[in-house]
């Protein structure tokens, strides 16, 4: 999937930039893109290893593997192939509650942390399981309480009332998210999605 | 005090329990907290460092796209159809836009709210959408990126529907609650 679409983005732009005379803005995407994508990594760095060391003392006090037994009945109906109490659980849970107080800041970090240990338990390396589609799926569902960026938006444009969309936003945002959860839960049943077995043998080779 | 000095000193106070809080924790329960917090931060570091091949891929071909007019194009072809279905076509771009970079749909959605007025209903309706979607493909860079997936299966797929709903039930949502 992700092989199409972005040979079709690469491919699309030049075809598209021929036709409509964009060629020289499309050349120079190309080496800015790349540069921006570095800065951005860049800026990564220093909130990921920042939450991520906090993380790693809130592990050795305990507070995770607490936190993973306290959230995990709950979590487990969304991800049965994880075990029990498994860590994982305490920095998916520190995750979705990050997003939802809207502190995008701690949100990232706590969300690779759980990629990473997702890939742990993973039996097919390179290939997304199950847990990783619906832990992907539900945080581009985005749950927010309070939707800060536009918000601000509209206030810097002149609405007097632009914390009205507050209510809109949480009914849409349930929607999504939900939307985002049946379909990998139904997508994960699909013969097609099934990881195939000549997968196994050569990625772990 | 306006709400929003309020939401930015709940998110301060709630950002410095952390930073103060866990560090405390840990010290009355006998952990090295520095030498824990070096140990974590340098994985924090090598997560970003695995990620950056996935980011200067997706971002060079959105970026790429964007430039050469591809998101305005297909908003150009679409919009009878979204026309057609009650949709309003002035969304559209931003919608299309979306899941692929939060900075441009940022920058269209203000320039919504300033074309039709801050609290006309297009911009209203595109805040909303805002707010209920996410850059979907940022996201399974930067998270699949970390965990070294090639093989996304369906996760693009869950993502963008989610992403539809969203998108489809900010135009429905803001019908409901708007008054101008």
């Amino acid at each position: 999937m992700l092989n199409i679409i972005w040979l079709g983005l690469v491919l699309g732009s030049i075809i598209i930039g021929a036709i409509n005379g964009t060629i020289p803005a499309v050349v120079n995407a190309v080496t800015d893109s790349a540069a921006s994508a570095v800065v951005l990594a860049l800026g990564l760095i220093g909130i990921m290893a920042l939450w991520l060391g906090l993380m790693r003392i809130a592990e050795d006090a305990g507070l995770i593997r607490g936190l993973s037994k306290l959230i995990s009945p709950v979590l487990r109906f969304l991800f049965p192939q994880i075990p029990r109490d498994h860590p994982v659980f305490g920095a998916m849970t520190l995750n979705i509650s990050a997003n939802v107080l809207g502190l995008a800041n701690a949100a990232t970090p706590f969300g690779l942390k759980a990629m990473e240990e997702l890939s742990k338990l993973n039996k097919t390396p390179g290939t997304a399981s199950d847990s990783m589609c619906m832990f992907v799926a539900i945080n581009t569902g985005s749950v927010q309480l309070i939707p800060a960026t536009a918000i601000a938006i509209l206030a810097s444009a002149g609405d007097p009332s632009p914390t009205s969309i507050i209510i809109p936003v949480l009914i849409a945002t349930a929607c999504a998210t939900t939307t985002g959860i049946l379909s990998a839960k139904w997508f994960s049943k699909m013969p097609f999605f099934k990881i195939k077995p000549e997968h196994q043998v050569r990625e772990t080779k | 005090m306006d709400w929003q000095m309020l939401s930015a000193s709940a998110s301060n106070w709630l950002f410095l329990i952390f930073i103060g809080g866990i560090p405390l924790i840990g010290f009355l329960r006998k952990v090295n907290v520095f030498e824990s917090f070096v140990i974590g931060a340098k994985e924090g570091f090598e997560i970003v460092v695995r990620i950056i091949p996935y980011l200067v891929g997706i971002v060079v071909g959105v970026g790429m796209f964007r430039a050469a007019g591809g998101f305005d194009l297909i908003a150009h072809w679409l919009s009878p159809v979204f026309h057609a279905l009650g949709f309003p076509p002035e969304l559209l771009p931003f919608a299309l836009v979306r899941p692929f970079s939060g900075t441009a749909a940022k920058g269209i959605l203000a320039e919504i709210a300033h074309t039709y007025g801050g609290h006309s209903f297009l911009a209203h309706a595109a805040a909303t959408m805002m707010g209920s979607t996410e850059t979907t493909f940022y996201v399974i860079a930067v998270y699949f990126g970390a965990a070294s997936i090639r093989k996304t299966r369906y996760a693009i797929g869950a993502g963008l529907l989610a992403d539809l709903v969203g998108v489809i039930m900010a135009v429905v949502v803001t019908h409901w609650f708007y008054s101008p």
